[in-house]
């Protein structure tokens, strides 16, 4: 499950900054808002919210479904069956993460159909973390443990978003995705207690994984153009920066648990603040990644044009069969009565 | 680890054949995870792999048991090579298209069912409590490959041409899932006779071909080997990822 | 050519037995039988299901959020229809 702040304008025709609300209406809801109410797809809701959302809310489907891939490749060699067990249900569980979102972005006026024609026209992003690569079994459990990690802090919070299909949708994912980060922390134990290969295994994935993990909260708050107005309405609970540290916090103990080494001179423990404090992220690193030049974009893009593609006579054919019995079905009761 | 032989007396055999058929078409269908035709697909497809390998899990333990050699479900899976893997021919032949692994999964489902509900009252405990479970799970797999055979043979005239195209290529290792099991395990009713289960299964494929329009292909020449370990070319490099950890750092815990 | 348009099922799940069936969420199938299959795949994977229904999405008819005051709040002040509203003496007991 991974929800990131990506802080895109608008690029649509009639960018929303020059919609102008009905004063009175935009009151009313704000103050729904304000008083925790919940908005639900039918209710009346400012272009603008309804616009951020369903970015929002269709990037974190996308981000579910490309990230099948990068744990996907290791499904056929999960060291031992309780680990491709393991394994097979998460990635699964993540496609029906995807599934759930679309369907409340759906709720909102675009079709899965249209939504998915935006992710595969490279209209639309996904999280920048399914980029990079699994090189080895290490990745798995770095993922579970980082990027899952990453991602609850994000996704709890969200539980809670003012409209009401994202935060059902919230509820049920964070619920089911309790076992994602044990899982991929257990591989990583194991992997630290195990063989002097094991162990410089789980070392490399922490290196490469770590600073990727920190980007998925997105831009620092004072970069960020979408912040206060999406706080505003509830959409985001949490700065960038705030639940990014909150991850920090909650994760560099964990690592020194397992004898590992993050790969930050920075990192020190603050007496007085009681935070890790970390070194600076290279977001030219993050924007060049968004921007398509990661190493896994366009491999990650190509698998999923390629099902899209090669599924899309197995749609039709779904689609001609019901045709064809309701044809039969209205063709039946004529027969009968001649 | 070195690769691994065992000395198969008949129950260890059957039990052994049982649990190679789930894992590798398990294996197959995990690998349709993340590229299925809609994302639906992807979590019946995840579902109906899940089911096998657990029925997997499960007939290795029993396995281990039988052979008494303290051995683990993972050794079983792992350090065995290709000869020594006793899985039918059929669930090792790549997923190809959709049309393909759906044809394999009906064709497989279509006797797996009748299969477990006999072996149900099997007179092997163990076997039995198998059979309570995974009768019930394979049950769903016959619908939903069932269903989709349908749509796919009754849809467009691309979905028929490769449906009937499926059912051509793959019905050659049919043949294999009713050569006879060791009569004296069927005599004391520890698994089925595999030649009893034949008309329910000829019964299932008439119902389901008739609905979906596709012609039952000719009995020819039927391939065999795989309960011997003479497999046909995928399987080796089907063991070679999947073995490929196990391999590469003998002994290590995962 | 824009992809033709798999229909949207909603879907209504009975956890237990002597429950309603509860909105879980919903799924894309060509036809019924295969919205029951996609939802049981999707929505019961922990065993939360005991019944299933599916219903397309488009036959489905929703109040207007704009009729929200009509429609409910008229009942507010009818307070005769809840049970505190009546006296009834501490010595007679429950009632």
């Amino acid at each position: 499950m991974y929800t990131q702040a990506l802080n895109q304008k608008d690029s649509g025709p009639q960018g929303t900054q020059g919609l102008v609300e009905d004063p009175e209406r935009l009151a009313r809801f704000e103050a729904r808002v304000a008083a925790e109410d919940k908005i639900e797809p039918n209710d009346w809701m400012p272009e603008a919210y309804r616009r951020t959302l369903t970015r929002q809310i269709s990037q974190h489907a996308h981000s579910e479904i490309v990230g099948m891939l990068p744990e996907g490749n290791w499904i056929t060699r999960a060291p031992s069956l309780r680990r491709k067990a393991a394994l097979l249900a998460k990635v699964q569980d993540e496609g029906g993460h995807g599934l759930y979102l679309y369907a409340a972005a759906e709720t909102l006026g675009t079709s899965r159909e249209q939504l998915v024609e935006q992710l595969l026209s490279g209209k639309a992003k996904y999280s920048s973390i399914f980029n990079y690569p699994t090189l080895t079994w290490a990745d798995i459990g770095a993922i579970g443990w980082l990027v899952d990690g990453a991602a609850i802090m994000n996704q709890i919070p969200l539980c809670r978003t003012s409209f009401g299909p994202y935060a059902r949708a919230m509820i049920r994912i964070c619920k089911e995705e309790s076992f994602h980060q044990r899982q991929g922390y257990e591989i990583m134990l194991t992997l630290c207690r195990g063989t002097e290969q094991q162990k410089a295994m789980a070392q490399d994935a922490l290196n490469r994984w770590w600073w990727p993990s920190l980007m998925m909260f997105g831009p620092p708050d004072a970069e960020s153009s979408h912040t206060d107005q999406s706080m505003r309405w509830k959409i985001k609970r949490f700065t960038n920066d705030a639940l990014r540290q909150q991850f920090v916090d909650a994760t560099v103990p964990q690592g020194h648990y397992l004898g590992l080494t993050f790969p930050d001179p920075a990192l020190r423990f603050n007496e007085e603040t009681k935070h890790w404090e970390f070194g600076e992220i290279d977001w030219e690193e993050f924007r060049q990644v968004l921007a398509g030049n990661g190493p896994c974009n366009r491999e990650r893009m190509e698998a999923r044009r390629r099902a899209h593609d090669e599924g899309a006579w197995v749609r039709e054919a779904a689609l001609a069969h019901a045709a064809k019995r309701k044809a039969r079905r209205a063709a039946t009761p004529k027969l009968a009565a001649e | 680890m070195t690769t691994i032989t065992l000395a198969e007396t008949p129950l260890l055999h059957a039990v052994l054949a049982r649990a190679d058929d789930a894992l590798v078409h398990a294996h197959r269908l995990s690998e349709w995870v993340g590229h299925a035709p809609m994302l639906e697909e992807d979590l019946a497809l995840g579902n109906v792999a899940l089911d096998l390998l657990g029925q997997a899990r499960s007939l290795y333990t029993y396995a281990a048991e039988v052979e008494g050699k303290g051995r683990t479900e993972d050794d079983l899976a792992y350090l065995r090579d290709a000869p020594s893997f006793r899985n039918l021919l059929l669930l090792e032949q790549p997923n190809g298209d959709f049309a393909q692994t759906i044809v394999r999964l009906f064709l497989h489902s279509a006797v797996l069912h009748p299969f477990w509900r006999t072996a149900m009252g099997s007179s092997d405990a163990t076997l039995a409590a198998i059979a309570a479970k995974a009768e019930k799970e394979v049950a769903y797999h016959l619908r939903h490959s069932a269903e989709w055979l349908i749509r796919l043979g009754d849809g467009t005239e691309e979905s028929h041409r490769r449906a009937q195209e499926a059912l051509d290529r793959l019905w050659r290792f049919t043949g294999e899932m009713f050569a006879p099991e060791d009569a004296d395990l069927v005599a004391r009713g520890v698994l089925p006779d595999p030649a009893s289960l034949r008309p329910e299964w000829d019964a299932t494929v008439a119902r389901v071909l008739a609905e979906a329009t596709l012609d039952r292909p000719k009995d020819g020449w039927m391939q065999q080997g795989g309960r011997r370990g003479v497999h046909t070319e995928p399987l080796g490099h089907m063991l070679a990822v999947m073995q490929h950890l196990q391999r590469a750092y003998p002994g290590a815990t995962w | 050519m824009p992809e033709a348009h798999m229909p949207i099922w909603e879907v209504f799940i009975r956890a237990r037995s002597g429950l309603a069936h509860r909105h879980a969420g919903s799924v894309h199938a060509p036809d019924a039988e295969m919205a029951l299959q996609a939802a049981r795949d999707t929505y019961t994977r922990r065993g939360e299901g005991l019944s299933i229904w599916v219903v397309p999405s488009s036959a489905i008819t929703a109040s207007d959020p704009q009729d929200k005051d009509s429609l409910f709040e008229p009942t507010a002040d009818k307070i005769y229809r809840h049970p505190t509203f009546y006296e009834v003496p501490d010595e007679v007991g429950h009632m």
